[in-house]
Formats: structure tokens, C-alpha cells, sequence
């Protein structure tokens, strides 16, 4: 299975202060990573910085590479626009742009690109990602509406359509069930589940259970070090590190 | 749990309590325990009483100020309703020794060199805010803003003069004849050229306001929150499409309301209209004519106004400047509640 993305030698800064150290990982092609690791262990900041979206905080930068399908994306020739068109993103809280309806939601990545898309081409690559984001049923009756009167379950997903629309190769996703209920979480879940046959997917999340449950591999960082990357079912039963351990069942973080 | 809720005094009270959408609110009222709420609730309603008393008293002064404002221009001018009933709104001649009153050529004077002005000034106000609050380094920005703010600070007068010795003389050599020589066969840009008119009293109003407009602005869509903006970025939007799909739609209502906010200001602005605008009480296709405007007018001959019907004309010319702010405010609000409740937010 290749490796659809990889980092080198990666570090990441806020100013001064070091929130990843030299973080060395590959993440293979159609399948989940996972990322957990305690509360500002840098989790988040690894992300981001896999679609460049790292460096829009004030004062924010990264040494070392990220590699995508054998491309450094921090060559300077490289525009983080295009990037980040490749490389798609879910945010922890679900962010449907509040002027616009679910219909325009959804179509808002396509009109960045300038492609002029006739109205049945545009209605389906909404109801394509819709269904793909498994909210087509609820919704397709009243795609005109605003796209913040759904529940916040459904504005996440609203918000994995709108990533799915423009078709990215990777999927990053930032702790996408903290604020969702266990209906919702698990929704996303087998969500997941099915886009990794077509997506290469990045998860960042506190739950244990869903990092279990959902992903192919897991990595678990502390204090932005990674400490251990590996099979999730080795990891989960048979850690390698002590930190590791002591993290999954609960001792600290 | 729900009505121990609903007793809880709202921090916007005095308004109807708006309708929770049902999952948010259930969730809500899992996480607020009993427990906590039991002991607080006594005294948060016994403060919610006097915060309620205080809140109404002042909205109810407010609403006395505008009443008693509105009655009291109309019982003042009540001479030159009866002696001239609706034709003052229609009729252009204003002959203070004949005791002819009409309004039109003030209100025409008015409303064109407030409109004048925010079309100037709401497409550069918009932009530069924008430039303040998205596109340039945070320490320019401080710094720019500072000065917009004081610019916003000159008295009018200062304007004034500064459109009478400067702005006036740079439109009768320079832009007039430019705008003439380009767009001359449009009747708003024909006939003689005067310096003072109606274009240079919209330029000074524009350049007045524009402060208002760039500083609303700016805080209206510094305040969109970052989410919206990465969330947009994230999608591939360059730093321009990210702002005109995310923080303009945004900031919107608070755009809109700077415009509004700046052209109520152009449409009361005395000092320094009365002294660019030419104060002849004619209506001219062309805007380089001269012109009079509302509160001109008053300034200019409140303390001649020697007869009963004189002042009472006056009186009433206010009492018309203050319908038409109702009015424009008025359309404004519908317009913005129109945009809201059509596509969505709110």
C-alpha cells in the first residue's frame, strides 16, 4: 500500500515555542490515521500543517518537509491554495458558512476553482457529496434552506460535504466529534468508514473508543513528540511505549 | 428543568424570548444542573426586576425623546401646514417677502448630495475597511486606524473651509472640466461650471463620512470569527475569495449599518454643506450647479426668519429632514431584514 502522504523531519512553531519535534510518519493511501495524544500535544497542530493551514496563524511556521504523492508541499515554488484544494479539511466545530443555504454550502469549494459548472452539473456534485456524507435523505427536501438551521450533527456533515465536493485525495479531520452527540459521532463514524474506500483520511481525536474503532493505523503524540505510530490493534493491545500504555488506559492525559 | 429555565431573566429581556432550535436546547438543559441553578436563581430574579425596570425606563426615554421631538416640530409648524398644506413639498419657490414657501429645491438638495456622498463613500469606506481589517500587517492597521478615527474627530467646519478654499477651487479647474470634457453629453455633468454645487458639497459629505464608514467596517468584519475564515480557506480560497465569500457575507449587517450610520450623518451635515453647496434654492439637472439643502437653509435664515410663517416654514423644513431619516433608516431596516430572512442568518 503506498504512502499517499508523508512528513520529514517535521517541526512546527508558534513564535518561539516548539509545538512539534521532528515528527517522521507516512500515511498510507485509503486508509484512517488516527492521532491521540493529551490536550496541546500538538495533535492539532500536526493537521494543519499537512494542508498548510498551520501557517495562517500569526507568527506561525514549520521546518522540515510534508510530502504528497512525492511532492514536497513546503517547496517554495508550491502555492498553499492548491495545497489545501488537494487536501481537504473538517474543523472541530461545524463551521457551514452562515449566509449561505445548504445547497450553497456545499457548492461554495466549487466556485473558488472558476470552472464554470452548468446547474445540473452543480446539483449533482451537491447531491453526489451529500449522499457521501450520508445527509442527502435528511435534506434533500429543503436544499434551499439556510445551511445553520440544521443541527449541529448535521452541520458537521454538512461541512464533510462541503470538503468532499471539490474532491480532495486526503481528508483531515480536527477532533470532529467534540461537539456532536453519540448519535451524531457515530454517523461520522461509518462515514469514515466508507470514505476511506475512495480517501486517504487523517483523524485527530480524544475519544480512545473512536480511534479504536475507526482507524487502520494510530499515532500517539505527547508534548509534540511522537511517541509511537503503528497498527491501531497493536496499539491498542499491546503498546510498545509506556507512555503509550499509560495514556490508552487512562492514566493520564 | 424547561421552566426553571424559562425563569431565568434573558440578558435581552423585554424582547420575546426567540424560539431554540429543539436539540440545542435539550442539550443545554441536560448540562445545566438543578443542583447549581437552585441556589443562584433568588437573587438573579430579584436583580432581573430592577435590570428590567432600568432597561424599560431607558427605552421609554428614548422612545419620549423621538415622540416629543416629532410633536413638537409639528405643533411649531403647524402656520405653514395649514397655509400651505402638501403643496410645500412640491413647489420650489422660496420668497421670504412674498411669504411663498416650498420646499422641494432643499429636499432635492438634500437628498442628492447625501446620496452623492455615500455612493462615494460607501464603495471606498467598504474597501479600505477591508484593507484595514483583512489585507494589511495588524501594526499599519493600528495605525491607520487611529488616524481614520481621528479624521472622523475634525469638526465639520474645519471641512468647511478646507472644501471652500481647496476642494472647491481643485473641482472648478480640474474635475469639473474633466468630468465635462469625458461625460459632458450627460445632462448631470453639463453647463456652467461654478466650483460650489451640488458634486463638490457630495465630495465634502463622502470624504466626512468615509471615516464612519472605513471604521464600522473594519470592526465588522474583524469581528467574523477565525473559524469562518480558515473554514474557507481550507477549502482552497485564495486570501480575495476567502474575504468575498466568508467575511463579506459576514460582516454584512454591520456594513450595511456604517453606510447607514454615515448617511444619516450626510443628510443632517450642516456647516459644511452650507458652505460648498452654493445655497441657491433651484433644482438643476446638472450637479455642477448650485443648490440648498435642508438644514442649510435653516442654519442660514433661522435668525432672519421675521415673520410667523417664515419660521414656521423653517420649522417645518425640520420637521421634513427628520421624516425623511425615519424614512431612509426605515428602508434601510427592511432591507436588511429582507437580506436576512431570505438567504438565512438570524
Amino acid at each position: 500500500m503506498a504512502d499517499k502522504l508523508l512528513t520529514r523531519h517535521l517541526s512546527a512553531y508558534f513564535g518561539k515555542v516548539r509545538a512539534l519535534n521532528d515528527i517522521n510518519m507516512a500515511f498510507p493511501e485509503n486508509r484512517i490515521t488516527a492521532i491521540i495524544g493529551p490536550s496541546g500535544c500538538g495533535k492539532s497542530t500536526l493537521v494543519r500543517c499537512l494542508n498548510r493551514m498551520h501557517e495562517v496563524v500569526p507568527g506561525a511556521r514549520t521546518e522540515g518537509e510534508v510530502i504528497l504523492d512525492g511532492e514536497n508541499i513546503y517547496d517554495p515554488s508550491v502555492d498553499p491554495v492548491g495545497v489545501r484544494r488537494r487536501v481537504g479539511m473538517v474543523f472541530q466545530k461545524p463551521t457551514p458558512f452562515p449566509t449561505m443555504s445548504i445547497e450553497e454550502n456545499v457548492a461554495a469549494g466549487l466556485k473558488l476553482n472558476n470552472v464554470a459548472l452548468s446547474r445540473a452539473e452543480r446539483a449533482r456534485i451537491v447531491e453526489r457529496s451529500l449522499r457521501h456524507a450520508a445527509l442527502w435523505d435528511e435534506v434533500k427536501d429543503r436544499l434551499n434552506r439556510p445551511g445553520i438551521s440544521l443541527s449541529g450533527g448535521q452541520q458537521q456533515r454538512l461541512c464533510v460535504a462541503r470538503a468532499l465536493a471539490v474532491e480532495p485525495e486526503v481528508l483531515l479531520m480536527d477532533e470532529p466529534c467534540s461537539a456532536l452527540d453519540p448519535i451524531s459521532t457515530a454517523r461520522i463514524e461509518e462515514l469514515l468508514l466508507e470514505l476511506k474506500e475512495n480517501y486517504t483520511i487523517v483523524i485527530v481525536t480524544h475519544n480512545m473508543q473512536q480511534a479504536a474503532r475507526t482507524s487502520d493505523l494510530t499515532a500517539f503524540l505527547n508534548a509534540g513528540d511522537l511517541i509511537e505510530f503503528g497498527e491501531t490493534r497493536q496499539i491498542f493491545t499491546n503498546p510498545g511505549r509506556r507512555e503509550t500504555e499509560d495514556y490508552i488506559t487512562g492514566r493520564f492525559g | 428543568m424547561e421552566s426553571s429555565r424559562d425563569n431565568q431573566p434573558s440578558p435581552d429581556s423585554g424582547l420575546p424570548a426567540k424560539p431554540q432550535i429543539g436539540g440545542e436546547a435539550t442539550l443545554a438543559g441536560m448540562v445545566e444542573s438543578p443542583a447549581f441553578e437552585q441556589p443562584v436563581r433568588m437573587p438573579k430574579v430579584a436583580a432581573g426586576t430592577a435590570f428590567d425596570a432600568l432597561v424599560h425606563g431607558s427605552t421609554l426615554v428614548f422612545l419620549a425623546l423621538v415622540l416629543g421631538l416629532f410633536v413638537e416640530l409639528l405643533w411649531s409648524s403647524r402656520q405653514s401646514i395649514s397655509t400651505f398644506g402638501f403643496s410645500f413639498l412640491w413647489t420650489s419657490e422660496w420668497n421670504p417677502v412674498t411669504s411663498k414657501f416650498g420646499a422641494l429645491p432643499f429636499v432635492y438638495g438634500t437628498v442628492v448630495s447625501s446620496a452623492i456622498a455615500i455612493l462615494l463613500a460607501g464603495f471606498t469606506g467598504v474597501m479600505s475597511g477591508a484593507f484595514l481589517a483583512e489585507f494589511c500587517p495588524p501594526r499599519l492597521s493600528q495605525v491607520l486606524g487611529l488616524l481614520i478615527e481621528l479624521l472622523a474627530a475634525v469638526p465639520s467646519v474645519v471641512y468647511g473651509l478646507w472644501g471652500l478654499f481647496v476642494l472647491a477651487p481643485l473641482m472648478r479647474v480640474y474635475i469639473e472640466p474633466f468630468l465635462q470634457s469625458w461625460f459632458g453629453f450627460l445632462p448631470i455633468f453639463s453647463g456652467a461650471i461654478y466650483g460650489v454645487g451640488m458634486l463638490t458639497a457630495g465630495v465634502i459629505l463622502a470624504i466626512m463620512i468615509v471615516p464612519t464608514v472605513t471604521a464600522i467596517s473594519r470592526d465588522a468584519m474583524a469581528a467574523v470569527p477565525q473559524s469562518q475564515r480558515e473554514a474557507v480557506w481550507a477549502l482552497g480560497a485564495t486570501r480575495w475569495q476567502g474575504f468575498r465569500m466568508a467575511v463579506l457575507p459576514g460582516a454584512r449587517a454591520g456594513v450595511f449599518g456604517a453606510c447607514i450610520l454615515a448617511l444619516g450623518r450626510a443628510l443632517g451635515e450642516t456647516i459644511a454643506t452650507t458652505m460648498v453647496i452654493g445655497n441657491r434654492p433651484a433644482i438643476s439637472a446638472s450637479l455642477f450647479a448650485p443648490g440648498y439643502s435642508i438644514s442649510s437653509v435653516i442654519a442660514n435664515e433661522f435668525t432672519e426668519a421675521t415673520t410667523q410663517v417664515y419660521l414656521s416654514a423653517l420649522i417645518e423644513l425640520g420637521l421634513l429632514l427628520f421624516v425623511i431619516s425615519v424614512i431612509v433608516n426605515g428602508v434601510a431596516r427592511l432591507l436588511l431584514w429582507k437580506v436576512f430572512t431570505t438567504t438565512g442568518a438570524q
